[in-house]
């Protein structure tokens, strides 16, 4: 259920601008793993190789022991085991939440109606949202509607979830909210990649850290040793200047 | 007494009510006043025109062959033309009986509802990513790119007349099925253009977002971006009514008896054009509430999209 990702000496590039140059990575199950670094050193690029949205150059990515980006692999049943939240929300406007969450489940998964709607239910329940299962996404807040974001990734019970700088689009009173639901998901075992900005919270969460730069998985870690004890000076520098800016 | 006075929301010691009632009075006088206004200067403006062309030397003449009050009664009944005889059979509606006006709004009606399905998959093919999908892709675009760069009237006389004279068996010969069919064909290359331009105007994220769902391609265009499309260019889609509507009577020129070609029978038979302002009439009849309609719905999504925007 919960699977084992590997990426392998990955490499991808848009036009002749690197953006990822011989990653590796490990994440074991019920592993999380946040990426931390500058914008445009490659931690959005990385969770969309991993979910297949974008296409590697070289290397390979592993799911369970299995290459599937070779081009063997069918990517819908790869994203199927799994699920990706955006820093945009990315709602479907002219969806109810309670749609926008069905879709995947009952054209995809083939669950049938009743049984996705009770799903749908559950989690939004869990997740203090059951009073919004009618509403349109623009009548919701950018917590709310993250929050709902993430309920539709997590509806067809995926192993693993990717997490793409979801609290940066938010106003910072509505960031709690939605990292509280990412910390309960740790709690119940789920496997994360977790590209983020919020530093309190990655070493929170975390069991491993990785600092990118440039494209490279330049340091690597236990969070403790990551934000107490950097190894490499463009990592201290990275930390100081978030200090600085007092968001550590 | 201090004026305004510090304490205006106290409602004790300020009506203000009464100030708020005064006030809408006073705007509501104000827009009586400017369409009186609008009004007066509408109906004496348009009054010197009509005068103006009333009290013309010309004028005899023209009414006289235009606007004949005489003539326009013997024609109407034929351009207006016959629904009594309905269908000969029911499903598909392709024998229809009638004539005149009434075997416009016939083909017309026949023809949008095609239209819309089957530019609408051509629209999709063409949206359609992915190396695999080229062979299709390459068809739909050098289809699209053919039947735009084709006179629509040489479209018709090439279907209608040329298809028929094949004597091919099993394909129909009827000219109006021909005629209907190439204002399809016609206008499905326009109305894919429309569709494109909605669906190109769906951010990419949303595809992205169906994607990483692990909705097909097809699925992701019929449940997300389709419907957001649609929405984005229904008034492109409702310009489109109009002009089938009035490009449905270019089918005359294969002998149809639509209402053109009605009125082209009594202008040959009396010399008088009286009836070709019959069927203006019922052209306008039809495409000015469509265009009114337009203009609305436009007004109202603009609106709509505003307040969400704001919110």
């Amino acid at each position: 259920m919960t699977p084992k990702v590997e990426l392998r000496n990955v490499v991808k590039a848009f036009d002749d601008k690197v953006v990822l140059r011989d990653v590796d990575l490990e994440v074991d199950p019920h592993e999380v793993v946040c990426l931390i670094g500058s914008s445009g050193s490659g931690k959005s690029t990385l969770l969309k190789c991993v979910n297949l949205l974008v296409d590697i150059d070289d290397g390979d990515i592993l799911l369970d022991g299995n290459v599937i980006t070779d081009g063997s692999v069918n990517p819908n049943d790869v994203r199927q085991k799994m699920g990706i939240v955006f820093q945009a929300f990315n709602l479907f406007p002219h969806m109810t939440v309670l749609d926008n969450i069905i879709l995947a489940p009952t054209k995809v998964h083939g669950v049938d109606q009743a049984a996705a709607r009770d799903r749908a239910a559950e989690l939004l329940e869990q997740f203090g949202l059951l009073d919004k299962i009618e509403e349109y996404p623009d009548r919701l807040s950018g917590g709310q509607q993250q929050r709902v974001a993430v309920v539709r990734a997590l509806a067809t019970r995926p192993g693993l979830m990717l997490f793409d700088e979801v609290t940066s689009a938010l106003d910072p009173e509505l960031v709690a909210e939605v990292l509280g639901v990412i910390k309960g998901l740790k709690e119940d075992g789920m496997t994360m990649i977790i590209a983020t900005h919020e530093m309190g919270f990655a070493r929170d969460v975390a069991d491993e850290v990785c600092f990118l730069d440039s494209g490279v998985i330049l340091e690597q870690g236990p969070p403790q040793q990551i934000f107490k004890n950097p190894q490499q000076a463009r990592t201290r520098q990275f930390l100081q200047r978030i200090m600085d800016a007092g968001r550590l | 007494m201090t004026f305004p006075p510090d304490d205006v929301k106290s409602p004790g010691l300020w009506p203000s009510g009464r100030f708020r009632r005064s006030g809408k009075r006073q705007l509501r006088e104000e827009g009586a006043r400017s369409a009186l206004i609008a009004a007066g200067s509408t109906v004496i403006f348009f009054g010197l025109v009509v005068w103006w062309i009333l009290s013309s030397e010309f004028w005899p003449a023209v009414q006289k062959q235009f606007f004949n009050p005489e003539n326009f009664a013997e024609a109407w009944p034929d351009v207006v033309g016959d629904i009594s005889l309905g269908f000969k059979s029911s499903f598909p509606f392709i024998d229809f009986q009638g004539s005149g006006f009434w075997l416009n709004i016939y083909m017309f009606l026949i023809a949008e509802v095609l239209i819309l399905i089957f530019a609408l998959i051509l629209a999709m093919i063409r949206a359609l990513r992915g190396p695999a999908f080229f062979p299709l892709r390459a068809l739909v675009i050098v289809f699209i790119d053919l039947i735009r760069g084709v006179p629509i009237i040489l479209l018709i006389l090439l279907l209608g007349f040329g298809v028929p004279a094949l004597q091919l068996p099993g394909v129909p010969r009827s000219e109006l099925f021909w005629g209907v069919t190439t204002l399809v064909i016609s206008y499905s290359a326009y109305t894919a253009e429309v569709y494109r331009a909605g669906i190109e105007s769906v951010h990419e994220s949303q595809r992205m977002s169906a994607r990483s769902l692990g909705l097909t391609q097809f699925k992701a265009l019929r449940y997300v971006i389709v419907p957001q499309a649609i929405r984005n260019v229904i008034p492109a889609l409702l310009n489109g009514f109009v002009s089938l509507q009035k490009d449905v009577a270019l089918v005359f020129v294969l002998g149809i008896r639509e209402a053109v070609r009605e009125a082209g029978i009594y202008t040959a038979a009396t010399f008088n054009y009286t009836s070709y302002i019959a069927a203006t009439v019922l052209f306008l009849l039809v495409s000015v509430p469509v265009a009114r309609f337009t203009d609305w719905y436009t007004e109202r999504d603009r609106r709509r999209r505003q307040a969400v925007g704001a919110a």
